[in-house]
């Protein structure tokens, strides 16, 4: 048998020479589990998948979190957040296949080609497989995140999240889902937690949760199956099944923070595999108790629209009171 | 070997043979945030791509705020 290369030393994998065609490689990989030829290393689990394995793998895996952190049960219907991209998209395609009921729920934020392309890879996922999409226009709301921003001088960023929050809680609520789950991935909530630990911001600290149960009549449980999934994987995950996602990123996206972070915590798996694991998990198990120490007061409801706030408008009701009062003035201002 | 760089659309043209591992190396991508593709295969980071191969190079990185 031929050596394992360097990266692979100590995986249960075994290695060889491919028996036909043309010389591809100087070794094979195997799958963990059945031996077939791999497709798919993890370096963080040190494990090499072929493509039914790893679909297998996934799955379980999320299945396995569903079932750990009691998110939701097979006869509670479920509203799948679902932007298009590869984690949401890869989030409902599980979700379906381990037999929840789910319903998606897709924002048309309203950002020029880039929104209507994520729009169709959306609509075209639910069509294909038979599945419920609610669609909400946010151009038809008058409240497109360009010109939310634009009006308000937010970053875009920052008039998107408080869009989504809103439209996501509201709709769940208003269309009686008691669960709502968003594809946020292992390097998504790595990330965030990197961030909130720069500022220790104590209250988001409080907060960041694969379950967060309602603390208001109008919220419901939100939850996040993917949190334990790297985001290598969710797109390995979605090139395997077929999915058409939006491969393109959005262009308000450009030079996020986020996006930094991200680059900072993959530079550390690359010399470190299971870092960003690690980073979490162990969050989640002894630094949720020091952030449990800066409890939160519970929401009250927004003067405006009912929903939980924590001021005496929601953060979606200022938001919308600036855009009308800048469409005012600026109506006004026209001869 | 003709290489497509995704989201950026990018074309990259690099000669002889190489492991993907160095080609994603040269692009610089770190380890696990691209997939490499060719045809409708995946490639392990230690395989080789051939001269003549055609390859897209996808990153995984999404995310704002």
């Amino acid at each position: 048998m031929a050596a394992l290369p360097p990266e692979h030393a100590g995986a249960r994998q075994r290695a060889g020479e491919p028996s036909s065609g043309r010389r591809r490689s100087a070794r094979w990989t195997f799958c963990r589990r059945c031996h077939a030829k791999a497709e798919v290393t993890l370096r963080h689990h040190n494990a090499a998948f072929c493509r039914a394995c790893f679909t297998f793998y996934l799955q379980r895996q999320v299945e396995r979190t569903i079932e750990k952190e009691r998110m939701f049960r097979k006869d509670e219907p479920v509203l799948v957040a679902v932007s298009g991209g590869k984690d949401s998209l890869a989030l409902w395609d599980i979700l379906v296949e381990l037999g929840f009921l789910t319903t998606g729920l897709h924002l048309s934020l309203g950002i020029g080609a880039y929104s209507d392309q994520s729009t169709l890879k959306a609509t075209q996922f639910a069509n294909a497989r038979g599945l419920t999409l609610i669609t909400v226009p946010l151009a038809e709301e008058g409240l497109a995140v360009p010109a939310v921003a634009a009006f308000t001088n937010r970053p875009a960023c920052s008039a998107c999240g408080a869009l989504k929050r809103h439209y996501f809680d509201r709709l769940a609520i208003d269309r009686g889902f008691p669960v709502l789950a968003t594809g946020h991935n292992l390097d998504d909530e790595a990330a965030r937690l990197l961030g909130n630990v720069l500022h220790w911001q104590m209250d988001h600290l409080a907060r960041q949760r694969p379950v967060l149960e309602p603390t208001h009549e109008r919220f419901v449980r939100k939850v996040k199956p993917l949190y334990r999934c790297s985001e290598y994987e969710t797109a390995v995950y979605a090139f395997f099944r077929g999915i058409d996602y939006m491969i393109e990123e959005c262009p308000n996206s450009v030079g996020a923070t986020q996006l930094v972070y991200k680059d900072m915590l993959n530079r550390l798996e690359a010399v470190s595999p299971g870092s960003k694991s690690t980073f979490v998990r162990e969050f989640l198990r002894r630094g949720r108790l020091l952030a449990a120490a800066s409890p939160v007061a519970p929401p009250q409801a927004c003067e405006r629209c009912g929903m939980p706030s924590y001021g005496g408008l929601c953060a979606f009701c200022r938001l919308v009171r600036e855009v009308e009062v800048k469409r005012e003035r600026r109506a006004a201002a026209r001869p | 070997m003709r290489i497509t760089v995704l989201p950026q659309h990018k074309q990259v043209e690099l000669s002889g043979r190489r492991r993907a591992s160095e080609v994603l190396t040269q692009l610089g991508f770190l380890p696990g945030t691209a997939m490499v593709i060719r045809g409708d295969q995946l490639v392990l980071e230690h395989e080789m791509l051939d001269a003549d191969d055609v390859v897209e190079i996808r990153s995984v990185i999404s995310g704002g705020s």
